[in-house]
């Protein structure tokens, strides 16, 4: 491959949502999506240098495998000029239904990549009575949560490439938030607006289920919604799991990876209010 | 409609690969009303990776979602911990499309295309809470029906499937769909589902079980006969003579998660003269029928655009002998929408320098690994199974392959052939050993891969008659190559386990009475016997010892002409006199010339049906003299050196 002029580059940021059935893909599954969507389109990608070309296209933090998520991103080097606003729409039609594109967005040579900048990120999960165990009040859920956020260790024990390992979650967890009980036509809010909750499993509502929104860090490493739910204590299961927002701390602002036309880029009242809380 | 989604949402937090039981794939049909719609349900019984990219399957789902009168969704064999918690939770099996009950269709039709997964087509139709059994079914239960290589030996699964399709399967389905709306609309009364086995027995290439007495006298079968004077003595296979009439599939599925085969799929022809006489398929769809190349190429050009894919196989049983395969290759290289980034894979490569050219051309973007299949070591051997490579073919294609950057060839063999001495086993790894030598000129790393597979013979080829090797036989002439090939770096061996070989052996030529072998094998948990972490050779030696049955017998013995063989009202076509004569000329290591560029010897494949080749080219491509029987000299007008050496290994 020829040498293209570093000008005649650029680095699109790409903001998606991936809901529904498809939210049972994996990260190395969403990224040959990606792939094959760029193709469908014809997008001119930039490749790597070397042996063995490859697109220039990074993803950020993986998803893990059967949560959704209404704000994940992927930088993508593209040559020449090309209609970044109309990318969005494009890219959706070509995409499998559920994944879904709503932002693209040029972004400047030498942004940190997602994996550097991104600090922490917003869940939603609905947390239902395990199989067999009791179902779990409203009061009950909020002092558990209540212990959660006062206690000054929060150990977790998880098994990892076959050995246990005991994690002090608690300085990840930024804050958790008891939203009411869980059902399918729930709203929620993402960098994109608010989204309605899709195929959200029959039963949810009468399942004595609860909403819990909260916010955990990515670095040092990223927890996820499954271990607050079990620091809550027993009984417990995790179900519709989703990521609402990627946030970049920094100075103590936040920001999110995309900021378009002043919509869900500074952090906006609601955001100022969740913070606060 | 009935989605069963909400139970199988929270099971598949458990499982491994969740996405193997989502859909959604590109070109599916998602959810959708059966009202009205003769409803089928494809099943491949693997895991979804073995079988979402099965041709077969998706074929016939095109052509049936496309009529208006009937609707098609697939799926697959659950892995055992899906299996699992499908039990626990009261989760029957589902299609993928719409989750909706496998018992919600009228027919479930399986792809049988290997032996060892006939204990999950019982589990699958358990799990659709079936009964297993065809003679329990009654009119409320949906027909099971099976296609595929295998069925052209249908009678060890004949208790189980209401009815067979023998042969290509596109026009056989609408015939069977018409007949199953009739009935549906008749209200499916009691009685009525033996009265429409009935009508579709007559249906050609259509064969039902049911409707045929067996007869055996002591170990061995006298007859299997019709019970009523309107279905046929024989069945005929079918076969689709213009394969340009069918461009199937236009929307090929494009799976959300890993699968075998992850590429545009494309079939070229279908048929193969070469005549190899191990071979099956070979032998069973028989004649040679090419897709016109300007189809070819649109098909490979609106596949990708509308996929995404970056690679397309050609696919067929010899992609390299279609007319104009290299025009065909070149025209999709240098089609300036793939931008020079479309790879292109030719699936069973004939061993000449020639289509190492091609190969090299082609692999410009990704140099995957380069397989031969000589499948015997010796001269001798080769002209008894038919595959007419010679060694000089052999080298000069391995020598065209390394002087090209390849570093690494992987080489095809079978052991337990009829007639093989000790000689003739060795002859692998020196062969084997003579490429690495050629490849060193080229590489100092040079290796070569050889893959040994134990020989499982197969009904409806030459060698049917033939007593298949024990698996302490097999054992042992593979330590014979590990021997031979010990301390030498250049040579992996690599070998099937010879237990899989006699299952597969048990399978392949059994009679009905084999059915309660597998139904056992069954019962006692053996499913995904196609796995080597799931086979156990014991349950299967068990369930023959329960049964009564001598795997000697059915496995091991050498059959003689005139032996009644459980398939033989099955027909591909293939004249008894035909395979008899070719299993003499085994004997005899004497070859046969493959009758596309050479006349007619009759065997029945192309008289019976009406039909003949549809080749384009009437003169064999060029170099190698692989089974054409012509000295065409090794790689014909293509020099073996086709690009200087240097820089060629920059990608491998």
């Amino acid at each position: 491959m020829s040498a293209v002029a570093a000008s005649e580059r650029i680095r699109v940021r790409i903001r998606f949502a991936k809901t529904g059935k498809i939210r049972w893909t994996s990260h190395r599954d969403v990224a040959r999506m990606w792939e094959r969507a760029f193709r469908r389109i014809k997008l001119p990608l930039a490749y790597s240098e070397g042996f063995s070309p490859r697109p220039k296209v990074s993803f950020g933090l993986a998803l893990p495998t059967g949560y959704e998520s209404v704000a994940e991103y992927i930088d993508v080097e593209l040559v020449g000029k090309i209609d970044v606003a109309a990318l969005p729409h494009r890219l959706s039609a070509a995409l499998p239904e559920g994944v879904e594109a709503s932002a693209a967005q040029v972004i400047p040579a030498g942004t940190p990549s997602l994996q550097e900048e991104v600090t922490s990120c917003t869940w939603r999960w609905a947390v239902v009575p395990s199989e067999g165990a009791n179902p779990v009040s409203g009061e009950d859920l909020e002092a558990r949560v209540a212990r959660c956020m006062e206690a000054t260790e929060l150990p977790v024990t998880r098994s990892r490439k076959g050995a246990e390992q005991t994690d002090d979650i608690r300085p990840s967890i930024i804050s958790i938030k008891l939203e009411g009980p869980a059902g399918r036509s729930n709203v929620m809010e993402g960098p994109a607006g608010p989204s309605n909750v899709m195929e959200g499993p029959d039963g949810l509502s009468d399942s004595g289920g609860f909403w819990l929104v909260g916010e955990l860090a990515c670095q040092p490493r990223s927890i996820r919604p499954s271990e607050v739910t079990l620091a809550l204590g027993p009984g417990l299961e995790e179900r519709l799991p989703r990521r609402l927002h990627q946030w970049i701390w920094r100075d103590g602002a936040r920001t999110e990876p995309l900021v378009i036309e002043g919509r869900s880029g500074a952090i906006g009242a609601r955001h100022a209010e969740v913070r606060a809380s | 409609m009935t989605s069963l989604w909400p139970k199988i949402e929270p099971a598949l937090a458990r499982v491994q690969k969740p996405a193997r039981y989502i859909g959604c794939e590109d070109g599916s049909v998602g959810a959708g009303s059966l009202k009205g719609l003769v409803g089928w349900l494809l099943i491949y019984p693997d895991t979804y990776e073995i079988g979402l990219p099965n041709q077969g399957l998706q074929i016939l789902y095109e052509i049936l979602n496309e009529r208006d009168d009937s609707r098609a969704e697939r799926t697959y064999a659950p892995w055992v911990d899906m299996e699992a918690e499908m039990r626990r939770r009261g989760i029957p099996l589902f299609s993928v499309d719409s989750h909706r009950p496998a018992a919600e269709f009228d027919l479930l039709a399986f792809n049988l295309s290997a032996e060892l997964v006939y204990t999950n087509l019982l589990n699958c139709v358990d799990l659709a809470g079936v009964p297993i059994h065809a003679a329990d079914r009654g009119p409320e239960h949906p027909l099971v029906v099976a296609g595929g290589h295998c069925t052209f030996n249908p009678e060890p699964l004949a208790d189980f499937v209401d009815l067979f399709v023998i042969g290509d399967g596109e026009e056989a389905v609408g015939q069977m769909t018409a007949a199953v709306r009739d009935w549906k609309a008749s209200g499916r009364t009691p009685g009525s589902r033996e009265r429409l086995l009935r009508e579709l027995a007559s249906v050609p290439g259509v064969y039902v079980p049911s409707c045929y007495d067996v007869v055996y006298e002591g170990p061995a079968l006298v007859s299997v006969a019709p019970k009523y004077p309107d279905v046929p003595e024989r069945v005929e296979k079918r076969t689709i003579a213009d394969l340009a009439a069918w461009l199937y599939p236009k929307q090929q599925l494009v799976p959300m998660t890993e699968v075998v085969h992850d590429r545009l799929n494309v079939e070229i022809f279908r048929g193969c003269t070469r005549g190899c006489r191990f071979c099956q398929a070979g032998m069973i769809t028989r004649p040679v029928r090419e897709r016109p190349a300007e189809q070819v190429t649109q098909m490979v050009s609106d596949g990708l655009a509308r996929t995404g894919y970056d690679e397309v196989s050609l696919t067929s049983l010899s992609s390299a002998d279609f007319s104009g395969i290299d025009s065909v290759v070149r025209s999709i290289i240098d089609d300036p929408a793939c931008n020079g980034e479309v790879s292109v894979s030719l699936p069973s490569l004939r061993v000449d320098a020639f289509t190492v050219g091609v190969a090299s051309e082609i692999q410009k973007v990704r140099r995957t690994g380069l397989t031969f299949a000589p499948e015997a070591g010796t001269w001798r051997m080769r002209q008894v199974i038919n595959k007419l490579i010679r060694e000089e073919d052999l080298y000069g294609a391995v020598e065209s392959a390394f002087s090209q950057g390849w570093r690494r060839v992987k080489l095809y063999f079978l052991t337990g052939l009829p007639t093989e001495t000790d000689e003739d086993t060795l002859g692998i790894a020196e062969l084997a050993r003579n490429c690495v030598t050629v490849g060193r000129r080229h590489h100092r790393g040079a290796s070569v891969t050889a893959s040994v597979g134990g020989f499982v013979p197969k009904p409806q080829t030459p060698f049917q008659w033939f007593g298949q090797n024990t698996p302490e036989e097999l054992r042992r002439k593979i330590g014979l190559l590990r021997s031979a090939t010990r301390g030498d770096k250049g040579v992996q061996l690599r070998w099937h386990d010879p237990e899989a070989s006699l299952a597969e052996g048990i399978a392949s030529r059994g009679d009905r009475r084999v059915g309660a072998v597998i139904e056992e094998v069954w019962r006692r948990g053996g499913t995904f016997q196609e796995w080597s972490e799931m086979f156990s050779l014991d349950l299967w030696r068990d369930a023959m010892e329960a049964h009564g049955l001598s795997i000697d017998w059915y496995v091991h013995r050498h059959r003689e002409r005139g032996e009644v063989l459980p398939w033989d009202h099955i027909s591909a076509g293939l004249h008894d006199d035909f395979l008899w004569q070719e299993w003499e000329d085994a004997l005899e290591a004497s070859g046969t010339p493959d009758c596309r560029w050479t006349p007619c010897y009759d065997c029945g494949a192309c008289t019976g049906y009406g039909i003949e080749h549809v080749v384009a080219s009437a003169v064999a491509p060029a170099g190698g003299s692989q089974g054409t029987g012509q000295d065409l000299g090794s790689g014909g007008d293509v020099p073996v050196f086709l690009r200087p050496t240097v820089g060629a290994g920059a990608r491998s």
